[in-house]
C-alpha cells in the first residue's frame, strides 16, 4: 500500500492558460487536448533536493560574472516562500536569470540593439533559510522590445525557478515591478486570468529592505502548492 | 490561506542558467543500468522547439549521493534533448498497484505558459499491460505517445509534440 498525500490542484482562474492566444509564441506550441487527469503517485510527490555543498549560491549578480561592479541600479529582492498552508518552504533552490539594465540578456539569441555590459551575466542561485526565507543582490533590469506585436515591450521582469518539496511544486515565474505602465499591456503577464493572481506576481517597495546609501529593497513573496488535507481515498 | 504563485513562460533565454552536465545524472557515480532517453520537441507544425528546457525526475532509483534524480536538458537544433540515467525500476502505484518503470518529464519553453507534465516508459516491458496510467488512457494510440521506443544500444527515443497530429499525452499532475 503505497497513498503517498497528493498536492492540492490549483485555485481556478489563478494559473495561466496554455492557450494564450495574444502572446503569438502558445499558438503551435499550447496542447490542443485537456490535459489527462491522474491521481498523484510516488513520481509526482517526490522531488530533487539540491544542497549548496554541490549547487553553490550566487547572490550578487551585481558582481558575479567578472568580480567589478555591474552597471545600473542596483536593488535588493528578498521574501518568503512558503506553501499554501503557510508554512515556509525551508532549504529550497531558487534559479534567477534576467536581463541587464539596458534590457539586453547575455544570450546569443537576444539581438536587441542595447548594449551589453561585460561585468553582467545576469544568473544566480540562492538558497531558503530555515524560515523560507531567500535574498539576492542584483541591477534592475531594463525593459526591451519583443516581436510578439507591433511595439511590443516587456516590463521590466526577473525570471525566477523553483522547486519545492516535490515534482509537483515545480514552479516558473517572472516577478515584475511596482507601478510598472507597460504590464497593462504585456500578453504573458495578462494571461493570468485572475486579477489578484496577477497583481501577485509584482514585488513590493520595502524601505525596511532597503540598505542605506546602498540599494532599494524589493519583497516578492511566493507560495507554492500545498498538500491536500486529507488522504484521497480510493 | 494562500494561493500558490501564477506560473510564467520560462521564455526563451534560461540558458543563462544552463549547466550542460545536468544532463547527465550519472555525473556523481551512479551505478546500474544506464541508458540514454532522447528525443525531439515539436510544434504544432511538426517544427522543432529549438530553445526548449526539458526536465526529468525519477522516483526510482531513489535520490541519493550519487544519484540526483532529476536532470535538464536544453534541445538543439532538431529539438532534441539528450539524457544519461540509469533505468528505473517499477515502483509502486496507489492501492496494491504496481507502476511500470517510467520517468517523469517537464517540458518548459517560450510559448508556454505553464510546464507540461508527461512520462516516458519503455516499449516491452510487461508492467506497461497493467500499469494505471497507461490503462487509463483508453485510446492506445494516444497510449502510446508515452512510451518510449529503443533506438541503437542502450538507447530510448520519445519525441514530444505539443500539439496536433500525434500530440503527446499532458498530465494533470
Amino acid at each position: 500500500m503505497s497513498n503517498p498525500v497528493p498536492f492540492r490542484p490549483y485555485t481556478q482562474g489563478t494559473q495561466p492558460d496554455y492557450d494564450t492566444p495574444e502572446y503569438v509564441g502558445t499558438r503551435k506550441r499550447h496542447p490542443n487536448q485537456r490535459l489527462h487527469p491522474m491521481p498523484q503517485t510516488i513520481t509526482e510527490t517526490t522531488g530533487p533536493s539540491f544542497s549548496p555543498a554541490r549547487f553553490p549560491p550566487s547572490e550578487d549578480l551585481t558582481k558575479n560574472t567578472t568580480g567589478k561592479a555591474a552597471l545600473g541600479e542596483r536593488i535588493i529582492v528578498a521574501g518568503t516562500i512558503m506553501d499554501e498552508d503557510g508554512q515556509p518552504v525551508p532549504n529550497t533552490m531558487v534559479e534567477i536569470w534576467q536581463a541587464n539594465a539596458t534590457g539586453r540578456y547575455d544570450h546569443p539569441a537576444d539581438q536587441h540593439d542595447a548594449p551589453l555590459d561585460p561585468n553582467f551575466k545576469g544568473a544566480g542561485r540562492v538558497f531558503t533559510d530555515a524560515q523560507g526565507r531567500y535574498r539576492f543582490l542584483t541591477i534592475r533590469p531594463g525593459a526591451y522590445p519583443w516581436p510578439n506585436h507591433r511595439n511590443a515591450w516587456r516590463p521590466n521582469h526577473i525570471h525566477f525557478s523553483f522547486f519545492g518539496p516535490a515534482f509537483a511544486t515545480r514552479l516558473v515565474t517572472q516577478m515584475y515591478f511596482p507601478g510598472d505602465p507597460l504590464l497593462a499591456y504585456d500578453p504573458i503577464f495578462r494571461g493570468v486570468p485572475d486579477e489578484q493572481a496577477r497583481d501577485r506576481l509584482i514585488a513590493q517597495f520595502e524601505l525596511d529592505l532597503t540598505e542605506p546609501d546602498y540599494a532599494l529593497g524589493y519583497r516578492f513573496d511566493v507560495v507554492l502548492r500545498g498538500r491536500a488535507a486529507t488522504p484521497m481515498e480510493e | 490561506m494562500p494561493i500558490a504563485t501564477a506560473s510564467q513562460t520560462v521564455g526563451p533565454y534560461w540558458h543563462l542558467l544552463e549547466d550542460p552536465s545536468w544532463a547527465d545524472l550519472t555525473r556523481f557515480g551512479a551505478t546500474g543500468e544506464t541508458l540514454t532517453l532522447t528525443g525531439a520537441v515539436l510544434d504544432g507544425d511538426g517544427k522543432p522547439c529549438a530553445d526548449a528546457c526539458v526536465e526529468i525526475w525519477q522516483s526510482d532509483p531513489p535520490a541519493s549521493d550519487t544519484f540526483p534524480g532529476f536532470g535538464r536538458s536544453n534541445t538543439n537544433a532538431q529539438g532534441e534533448y539528450r539524457f544519461l540515467t540509469v533505468k528505473p525500476v517499477p515502483v509502486p502505484g496507489r492501492g496494491n498497484a504496481q507502476q511500470a518503470p517510467h520517468i517523469a518529464i517537464c517540458v518548459l519553453s517560450r510559448g508556454l505558459m505553464r510546464g507540461l507534465v508527461t512520462r516516458a516508459y519503455f516499449h516491452g516491458e510487461a508492467l506497461n499491460e497493467t500499469d494505471p496510467l497507461l490503462m487509463s488512457i483508453e485510446d492506445s494510440e494516444r497510449r502510446g505517445t508515452l512510451i518510449a521506443h529503443a533506438a541503437g544500444p542502450a538507447t530510448w527515443r520519445l519525441d514530444i509534440r505539443l500539439q496536433g497530429d500525434r500530440e503527446t499525452v499532458f498530465l494533470d499532475v
